[in-house]
């Protein structure tokens, strides 16, 4: 496929993700409302609220969705890349697990104290920590937490696997290591009661709460990891001739892929620090993309954050439009649109789906 | 002294008599909130609750010593905290039950236990204590199990405790717009709850209406249009409030009019049982602590 394809899919990704921007700055508790129309209509007070409504809760909670989705279409196109397996997503080999038990400690070291400080805490002064603060300290710190428990557990697989070689042996101990991490951090939470609500909708994936500082953080993140991808990308193609052949092509193999690992566990932690648990996002992304063109894994980078993008927000827009005021969970959209889409695509072209992009 | 003995004993015999009849003919019998009707031959003697609520309203009734085992979320009177814990109301530990040898199971009509517990032959008394009307509802109920003398008294001592925190509010304080938070999802306590009824005896003005239903999952975004003087919430959702994105500008938060509730307090306000009242007096204290139409020199 040429590139050329590859432009035109970007382009219209581009143009739909704005699209989205401008969507969302219309839909939030009223349902969908011509804001920029009832901004020249309405008095200096309600001016204001509407202005602050769209600048620092629509603007950021939709380009912050977009950004967390593009997270996880890059980490799931490297997951599946890096593992040659078409089931592979960012929440493999434990990272997610991982990534959350980072974040139940980080709560629980940060937070210990949220029950003894009593009712006399109150507006100022309040040491408690919250996963949905939107602190730049807190923020990078549950980003650092969920990233080192992010790396962690991939460490823990692949260690336990005796290297990437045997991919059968890497699922199974990245399953396993998932498994065993999220049974330790339901044990962290039972132990410290006071941090279990505050995890539990983070384990439920939520968009509500992010500003400006997550939105940054993930924007940046993904840029960094996106480059960082599509310049180690050509292993992954060499990859999916075969081992043998990747090596027979002179790519230092191990080096590349320890630091595609790296980049995989940055992307999944820090869309997990600051979103929570979204599901099917990143492994539905790079399908998707597969299906519309077969393009080599460097353009797939880009194609599948694009992909991953739209789909994360477009379930944020609907989550918030459909029965507004009230909100339905984003990953349950992901799920349905993502899942919707693909079994369509599966009994329409079929091959598509089994063959790999390359 | 003999005057009265022989009449008396006569009387008592009939009583024996007739209570030796009733009892045969008609057993004790009660329907829970499932429609599903009760037949015990006497009042149970030993009870387990799997419900904190429910915990209350027995203790409440007078009749705390019947009860031989608790769900892990019972925590008041204190004494409960001495009986045996049985898991909790969504996964008891069914054989820490059965061993009790209760005569009854107090469970929520939602708790799954109910069909297990029931195929081991132990009766399950399954109440949904909802809204105020519910309250009312499972107090005559357990009243009526536990065969008290009108039971219906707790309901008006609660019903009373609520109008005198009421009438305890300066008029001023009357048309304050709240926002209760009980989960940090967010979830709000929309007017149809029981929470939401107490905000309304109270004379204050929910901000989440009664469409919403009882407990909505709310778009955070609603909370800042909708701009309330006043926010409730407990203090384990309470951190990172003010920072949420665009919420540092709501009146509530910029004036400082936030009550924090404690872990005590927030389980005598999130139990929809007999320390209602309680509950009432506390959202009054916070009303009357916090609220910006309070005059200005009292504070």
């Amino acid at each position: 496929m040429t590139s050329t394809r590859t432009v035109w899919l970007l382009a219209l990704a581009a143009l739909l993700c704005a699209a989205m921007v401008l969507l969302g700055l219309c839909i939030g508790s009223a349902g969908f409302e011509n804001t920029v129309g009832s901004l020249i209509g309405m008095g200096e007070a309600d001016r204001a609220m509407a202005q602050q409504i769209i600048w620092e809760i629509r603007l950021p909670r939709t380009v912050g969705a977009l950004a967390a989705g593009a997270l996880l279409g890059l980490a799931g196109a490297l997951a599946q890349g890096l593992f040659r397996n078409p089931l592979a997503d960012p929440y493999l080999l434990g990272s997610a697990s991982g990534a959350s038990l980072g974040v139940a400690l980080a709560l629980v070291g940060m937070g210990g104290g949220v029950g003894m400080v009593g009712t006399s805490m109150m507006s100022e002064g309040g040491v408690a920590v919250s996963v949905f603060s939107s602190s730049i300290w807190v923020r990078l710190g549950l980003t650092g937490a969920a990233f080192a428990g992010a790396v962690f557990a991939v460490m823990l697989t692949l260690s336990l696997a005796r290297g990437v070689q045997h991919t059968l042996r890497l699922l199974l101990a990245g399953v396993i290591v998932g498994v065993v991490l999220g049974a330790i951090t339901s044990l962290v939470l039972l132990f410290s009661p006071d941090s279990l609500q505050a995890m539990q909708s983070f384990l439920l994936g939520s968009t509500s709460f992010i500003g400006w500082t997550s939105c940054l953080l993930m924007a940046l993140v993904w840029l960094v990891c996106v480059v960082a991808a599509w310049t180690l990308a050509r292993v992954l193609d060499g990859l999916s001739l075969g081992e043998a052949t990747a090596l027979s092509l002179g790519l230092p193999i191990g080096p590349l892929r320890a630091a595609l690992v790296a980049v995989l566990a940055l992307a999944t932690g820090t869309a997990v620090a600051q979103t929570g648990l979204i599901a099917f996002v990143g492994l539905a992304a790079p399908h998707l993309v597969r299906a519309l063109a077969r393009v080599p894994h460097r353009q797939l980078m880009w194609l599948s954050s694009a992909m991953g993008a739209l789909l994360l927000g477009g379930a944020d827009l609907l989550a918030r439009w459909l029965i507004a005021p009230q909100e339905l969970p984003v990953g349950v959209l992901t799920a349905v649109l993502g899942g919707l889409y693909l079994l369509w695509l599966m009994h329409r072209g079929g091959g598509s789906l089994g063959g790999r992009g390359a | 002294m003999k005057f009265f003995q022989l009449p008396l004993r006569r009387v008592l015999a009939w009583l024996a008599l007739g209570t030796l009849l009733l009892s045969s003919a008609q057993a004790l019998q009660v329907s829970d909130d499932r429609g599903r009707v009760l037949n015990l031959a006497r009042s149970p003697q030993r009870i387990v609750s799997l419900l904190p609520s429910l915990t209350e309203t027995v203790f409440a009734l007078g009749q705390g010593q019947r009860l031989v085992g608790v769900d892990r979320y019972s925590n008041y009177p204190e004494s409960v905290t001495r009986l045996p814990q049985v898991g909790g109301g969504l996964d008891p530990n069914i054989e820490a039950i059965v061993a009790l040898r209760p005569d009854v199971v107090l469970a929520a009509t939602s708790s799954r236990s109910a069909v297990r517990l029931e195929g081991l032959g132990i009766p399950v008394f399954a109440l949904e204590p909802k809204t105020h009307a519910d309250v009312q509802r499972v107090v005559g109920k357990i009243g009526q199990l536990l065969e008290v003398n009108d039971p219906q008294r707790l309901w008006r001592e609660i019903d009373a405790g609520v109008s005198a925190a009421a009438q305890s509010l300066p008029a001023n304080v009357r048309g304050t717009r709240v926002y209760f938070e009980v989960n940090r999802g967010p979830y709000g306590a929309g007017e149809s709850s029981f929470i939401g009824e107490t905000l309304t005896r109270l004379g204050v003005k929910n901000i989440l209406p009664a469409k919403l239903g009882p407990f909505p999952k709310i778009n955070p975004e609603l909370v800042v249009r909708e701009n309330p003087d006043l926010i409730m919430v407990g203090l384990a959702n309470f951190d990172g409030l003010e920072q949420r994105p665009g919420w540092g500008s709501i009146l509530a938060i910029r004036a400082h009019q936030v009550c924090v509730f404690g872990l005590e307090e927030s389980n005598v306000l999130v139990r929809p049982g007999p320390r209602m009242a309680e509950s009432a007096r506390i959202m009054a204290q916070c009303l009357a602590d916090k609220s910006p139409k309070k005059p200005a020199a009292a504070k």
